[in-house]
């Protein structure tokens, strides 16, 4: 009986917070599914949640890990732009698309490493230091695009096209590698040592610096991760709209972070849980559609996004204070 | 008899302040060392360059009597050196499985984790330590232990990594006596498994019972050594080490 307990317990230690945002995920549905039945079934409003949620998994997913590293970062609404910028003016400038994929990705990677190292080695504050560069970039974006967007159609012809992004009888592909990059995050969080690292630093650095762990270099590739994401988030958004335009990504900003809180990873680092941040992307995401598609105007959206954060961190308190 | 370890004219300082002085010391196979010193004088700093968690900043570190050029606390774990120290160095949010395996994890290829391999290892560890509590198994988080029991989890970590050489940085603060005899119980194991310690304490009693020799620092330096066999009671040593450190 004491052993099921233990088990139970422990269970719940690993797992409350995810089952925690699920819960409130449900909720959310069966509130809006009494609040407007007709507009709930219709299969146009998930599809444009589906649009949504790809874009928004790829930047929450690895601030999980940073966030779990005891950090922060606001730049990557900007990395997401640099990176779609870098792809788009390739394309534009006739390099193979496909290639333009990898150089923006390593162009998020490379702004990533780039924060990080500024923060670790100078020992900045993650939050403002990674805001300066959220202005920084977007300012630098700015400068190089002229304020101009730039339009893509060609990618169409090209074969990354539909495998990305396109149709796969009605089922639109980036949802397939958001699923596919879910599952990895899972895992790598969960079962592969850069997770397990990021957990022990993002709880007590100075043990894990005891223990041998390169805490620096282990929180530089936490960055470097997060500036992935972004990458593949902006590339694929400018992909589905054949547009970049300077100012796209900034509207994720507090979206993504809130996501990540809604999930129910906690601010103050060591704990994280990749599950419930797919269902804070789920809560955040049909938030901003739903409360238009029952037929309310746009002006209660920000409302009710306040609203739920403050709920849902409200209901992970049951989860407990950090254990020291 | 081997040498595991060597420090040789080891200096450390911090900004102005010189931390360690010249500092020379030695670990042989198989036997226990006691650190004894009054507070400030040098022993964490000392210990800290010793595991690798600092690097000197002159003199030489030698393992089995190689010198050893880049040091650090994952070059002194892949040594055979496990500290356990005086914070237990746990993440406490973390369940007691991973804190056994921090920083060494069990791996598969591409860095994934053996993790039935380690929760079975961890058990079995936390049996071996004694863990009464039923409630308590290698998944349970860290927080929700008594010190002792961290302290457990801490020595586990050191068996299971079959150190030649484990530091114990003051291991019996806050300790029951009960818990305390444990430790004790610990030390006395690895001894006989022809492996060594060093013993890191405040309570001169505890460090005469449980040394085969001393090693006396004050204010960075390493003042004086002594074997068990020179002197006849834990009062004869504090005296020595009265003495030592007024004519220093």
């Amino acid at each position: 009986m004491s052993n099921k307990n233990s088990y139970l317990s422990n269970y719940f230690h690993r797992n409350g917070r995810a089952l925690g945002s699920i819960g409130y995920f449900v909720l959310l549905m069966v509130i809006f599914l009494i609040g407007a039945p007709e507009a709930w079934i219709r299969p146009n409003l998930h599809q444009s949640v589906f649009v949504m949620m790809p874009t928004l998994i790829f930047l929450t997913i690895p601030l999980v890990f940073l966030v779990a590293s005891g950090e922060i970062d606001l730049s990557f609404a900007s990395t997401y732009a640099v990176a779609a910028y870098v792809f788009a003016l390739l394309v534009k400038n006739g390099v193979d698309p496909a290639i333009c994929l990898v150089l923006g990705i390593f162009t998020g990677a490379a702004i990533g490493a780039l924060v990080g190292t500024l923060i670790v080695v100078f020992r900045l504050s993650s939050l403002v230091a990674s805001l300066g560069v959220l202005f920084l970039l977007r300012g630098v974006i700015l400068l190089l695009s002229n304020s101009r967007s730039i339009t893509i159609m060609e990618i169409d012809n090209h074969w990354i096209y539909p495998l990305l992004v396109g149709n796969f009888y009605g089922f639109p592909m980036q949802i397939f590698w958001a699923a596919i990059f879910v599952i990895f995050c899972y895992y790598f969080f969960n079962k592969h040592v850069f997770g397990i690292h990021i957990q022990h630093v993002g709880d007590n650095s100075v043990s894990a610096e005891q223990m041998g762990i390169n805490v620096n270099a282990v929180k530089i590739k936490a960055f470097m991760f997060v500036g992935i994401g972004s990458a593949i988030g902006g590339i694929f958004t400018t992909m589905i709209t054949y547009t970049f335009f300077p100012t796209q990504g900034f509207g994720y900003l507090l979206l993504a972070l809130a996501a990540v809180f809604v999930g129910g990873t906690p601010y103050w680092g060591g704990l994280g849980t990749i599950i419930g941040a797919v269902f804070g992307v789920g809560i955040i995401a049909y938030m901003e559609i739903g409360i238009i598609a029952i037929g309310w105007s746009g002006e209660w959206r920000q409302f009710f996004n306040g609203l739920i954060i403050l709920l849902a961190l409200l209901g992970h308190r049951l989860h407990g204070e950090r254990v020291r | 008899m081997e040498n595991i370890i060597e420090l040789d004219n080891v200096t450390k300082r911090f900004g102005g302040i010189t931390a360690l002085n010249k500092a020379s010391l030695k670990v042989t196979r198989g036997e226990v060392v006691g650190l004894i010193g009054d507070n400030g004088a040098g022993k964490s700093t000392l210990i800290k360059t010793l595991v690798g968690v600092y690097s000197p900043d002159e003199g030489d570190i030698l393992i089995r009597g190689k010198k050893v050029n880049t040091w650090n606390a994952l070059k002194a774990r892949e040594s055979g050196i496990e500290t356990v120290f005086q914070d237990r160095a746990l993440t406490p949010q973390q369940s007691i499985v991973k804190n056994i395996f921090m920083g060494k994890e069990l791996r598969y290829p591409f860095g994934f984790i053996k993790e039935k391999e380690q929760i079975f290892e961890a058990n079995r560890l936390i049996r071996e330590i004694g863990f009464t509590s039923k409630l308590i198994n290698a998944e349970s988080p860290v927080g929700n232990l008594s010190g002792g029991e961290r302290q457990g989890v801490a020595i586990a970590r050191a068996i299971y990594n079959k150190a030649e050489l484990i530091v114990l940085d003051e291991p019996t603060n806050n300790l029951s006596l009960n818990e305390t005899q444990k430790v004790f119980d610990f030390v006395l194991n690895v001894k006989k498994s022809n492996r060594s310690v060093l013993f890191i304490g405040h309570n001169i009693y505890h460090v005469y019972d449980i040394s085969d020799r001393f090693v006396i620092l004050d204010r960075g330096e390493v003042v004086h050594q002594l074997n068990k066999n020179d002197i006849s009671t834990p009062e004869e040593l504090m005296k020595i080490m009265r003495d030592t450190i007024g004519a220093h």
